[in-house]
């Protein structure tokens, strides 16, 4: 059974489509990436799942729960963190704690209560006020509360926005333990380097669902072709292959420029050229990065937006 | 999955909810102590500052001659307590400008043949001329003045006596103001007030409950978790109702301490009453809160409310003089069925009979809020 099955799901604000048939299953125990530029509907595709918004069009289920007419059922089975910390400030890290632990009726209060400040690592925080509290250990505070009932499936949006580097990678850490425990979790992200500690992303733009998939699966899919250049003035250079037919994406990484189309022989014909008129300059074939893959995705959602 | 956890109501989560909502209250500090200082401040101020019977006016006198029946007629003027003649005018035209600098109240006109006429029996006359710009000021001063003068007139001439017997037989009509024979201001006022200070609190409080949480974000993780729109009403207006217990406490030991206000009712009765009418407040405020998207907005839809219950509920000025359309619309705010409740229980010792109807009215109040803050709440963030 997915975890999360729904299909055709879509979302108006006034005229405005936020979530435009969206389809997504997630398999037990999975981490899924939800990945997608600003305002792609990212937030309201997890609030309809968790049951906060009710859905336009389209239909489906959450841990076997129908989203229409189940959502009470839902809440109590998933956690769900939301991308503005949205616990109470002037309350302390255990006085939270607590209040969710009352709401979801787990007993016994302080048992459950003082593991999960051990297991976060907030003991020694814990009469600390929430509004105190610095970025980091707000996410903290937030995961902690939103797992503590233990529920079968976690919905996380942007949870490591503005959070170092340091921290993400212990969140992302905690996320794997908790998934290989049997927990399934859905992510939305900016971050490429999160999306490949996924074990499968979905790419929304505009509200469409534009490519799911392993990191590698939508990498192939995407039907791009990337080759570096590396050579003397590589700014001249980016200046002559920008523009030109074949050409989608010139990017300088370090030393070396990063050549990315989609349609390769017209791409290769712009870089014989180039490599002609520029003396030293060297064209090799190179790899192309999920990066390069939402680069595209943004560029070419903007053309059918236009 | 636990007994019970799927219920519309459960009293663990009502629980969590009040214990969150006293912890918020206990920290924010100036708002508690508003809570329970506004109140006090409040009725010590207009207690004492409100007055509909105003006494010792300042009064200009113009006086021609100074013979006994003039001197007799001032000083039954003074004894009424209305008239303070701090000004003697030379003549008309002083009076006048007097008046319309508002240095006096009233300017009292006694002509120079006063004497005369009152010795020949000829109608005396005096002028008395109020400054009327404020209705309320000049109407107990004038009120009495008939019977005042006419009786020092009478008892100037030495002929009580006479008058006395000239009146029997004739129609006497009796007056008693029952319930408060003085007509201390206060004995209308200080009931009210309590009215006025929970009013202005409790639907101020719960006004902004729900669109704090939405405002700091809270609301999305609260409707996220398992709590349903009675637990979220009941945790957000209990609270409120514990304050206004606390208010009512410091308001009525005020009133008999500061004020002396008699108490003839039964303490129960009005007690019950209270709780009925703080009840709809805060499910007054609890529905705005509800439509309000803002603290602002929330605030702005209580003042709306507040105002016409201040001036229409009978509080500053009679309910009984106001034209039959705003009488109905008088009806619809809870603050005036409450003060017809405590000024009968607290004044003439009125039973639960004779408020039924009023109470009864603020039950169905408390149903109706109740009804559409539930309906209007938004269980999605839709």
């Amino acid at each position: 059974m997915n975890v999360i099955d729904v299909h055709g799901l879509v979302k108006r604000f006034g005229d405005k489509t936020v979530v435009d048939h969206v389809t997504m299953t997630v398999a037990e125990g999975e981490i899924v990436g939800f990945l997608g530029p600003n305002g792609s509907g990212k937030t309201t595709t997890i609030r309809i799942m968790c049951g906060l918004l009710t859905p336009d069009e389209g239909e489906g289920t959450v841990l076997g729960f129908d989203i229409r007419t189940d959502s009470l059922r839902i809440k109590r089975e998933v956690g769900y963190m939301t991308q503005k910390f949205s616990f109470y400030e002037d309350l302390t890290i255990a006085e939270n704690l607590e209040f969710v632990a009352r709401l979801y009726g787990l007993k016994p209060l302080n048992e459950h209560v003082a593991r999960t400040l051990e297991d976060l690592g907030l003991t020694s925080r814990k009469d600390q006020l929430a509004g105190t509290l610095s970025g980091g250990w707000k996410q903290r505070l937030a995961l902690a509360a939103c797992i503590m009932h233990k529920p079968r499936l976690l919905l996380l949006d942007e949870p490591t926005a503005g959070v170092d580097p340091k921290a993400r990678r212990e969140f992302w850490d905690e996320i794997h333990r908790l998934a290989s425990g049997g927990l399934t979790v859905l992510v939305s992200t900016h971050y490429m380097d999160e999306a490949e500690r996924c074990h499968r992303i979905g790419y929304i733009s505009y509200g469409r669902m534009l490519a799911t998939g392993t990191v590698d699966e939508v990498v192939r899919n995407a039907g791009l072709t990337t080759f570096v250049v590396q050579g003397p003035r590589l700014d001249q250079v980016a200046a002559a292959l920008s523009g030109r037919s074949g050409v989608d994406q010139v990017a300088p990484f370090g030393a070396t420029l990063h050549v990315v189309g989609s349609d390769k022989t017209a791409l290769q014909a712009a870089l014989a050229d180039v490599e002609k008129d520029h003396k030293g300059v060297t064209v090799t074939p190179g790899e192309t990065s999920l990066e390069d893959v939402f680069i595209q995705f943004m560029s070419g959602s903007k053309d059918n937006m236009g | 999955m636990k007994n019970g956890i799927n219920s519309v109501f459960s009293f663990a989560r009502l629980g969590a909810l009040l214990i969150k909502e006293f912890i918020q209250m206990r920290r924010d500090r100036i708002t508690f102590a508003m809570m329970l200082g506004v109140p006090l401040m409040q009725l010590v101020l207009f207690g004492y500052a409100i007055n509909n019977d105003p006494k010792s006016l300042p009064a200009a006198l113009v006086a021609m001659s100074s013979d006994p029946y003039t001197r007799a007629m001032v000083s039954a003027l003074q004894t009424t307590g209305y008239y303070r003649f701090d000004h003697v005018a030379q003549n008309a035209a002083e009076a006048e400008f007097l008046m319309a600098r508002g240095d006096v109240a009233f300017v009292v006109t006694i002509p120079a043949d006063f004497a005369r006429r009152v010795e020949r029996g000829d109608q005396p006359q005096i002028l008395i001329e109020a400054d009327a710009t404020d209705p309320a000021v000049a109407s107990g001063a004038i009120s009495t003045l008939g019977t005042v003068a006419n009786q020092a007139l009478l008892r100037a001439r030495g002929m009580q006596e006479t008058a006395a017997e000239a009146a029997r037989g004739q129609l006497e009509v009796v007056v008693h103001r029952r319930y408060n024979p003085e007509g201390i201001s206060q004995y209308n006022i200080v009931p009210g007030l309590l009215g006025v200070i929970l009013q202005m609190t409790m639907v101020m409080m719960t006004s902004i409950a729900l669109t704090r949480e939405t405002e700091r974000g809270t609301m999305e993780n609260l409707l996220a978790m398992p709590s349903s729109p009675l637990e979220i009403m009941l945790g957000k207006v209990l609270p409120y109702l514990v304050v206004g217990a606390v208010q009512v406490v410091v308001v009525l030991v005020a009133a008999k301490l500061l004020f002396g206000v008699p108490f003839t009712g039964s303490l129960s009765l009005l007690l019950a009453a209270v709780l009925v009418f703080v009840l709809a407040l805060v499910l007054l405020g609890y529905t705005i809160s509800t439509m309000a998207r803002t603290q602002m907005q929330a605030l702005q839809l209580t003042f709306f409310f507040f105002l016409p219950s201040i001036l229409l509920s009978g509080f500053m000025f009679p309910y009984r003089g106001m034209p039959g359309w705003a009488q109905i619309f008088g009806e619809i705010l809870p603050l005036t069925h409450f003060l017809r409740i405590i000024r009968a229980v607290m004044l003439k010792g009125a039973d639960l009979p004779a408020v039924a109807t009023e109470i009864g009215w603020l039950v169905v109040f408390v149903a109706l809020f109740a009804g559409v803050a539930l309906v209007r709440f938004r269980r999605t963030l839709d």
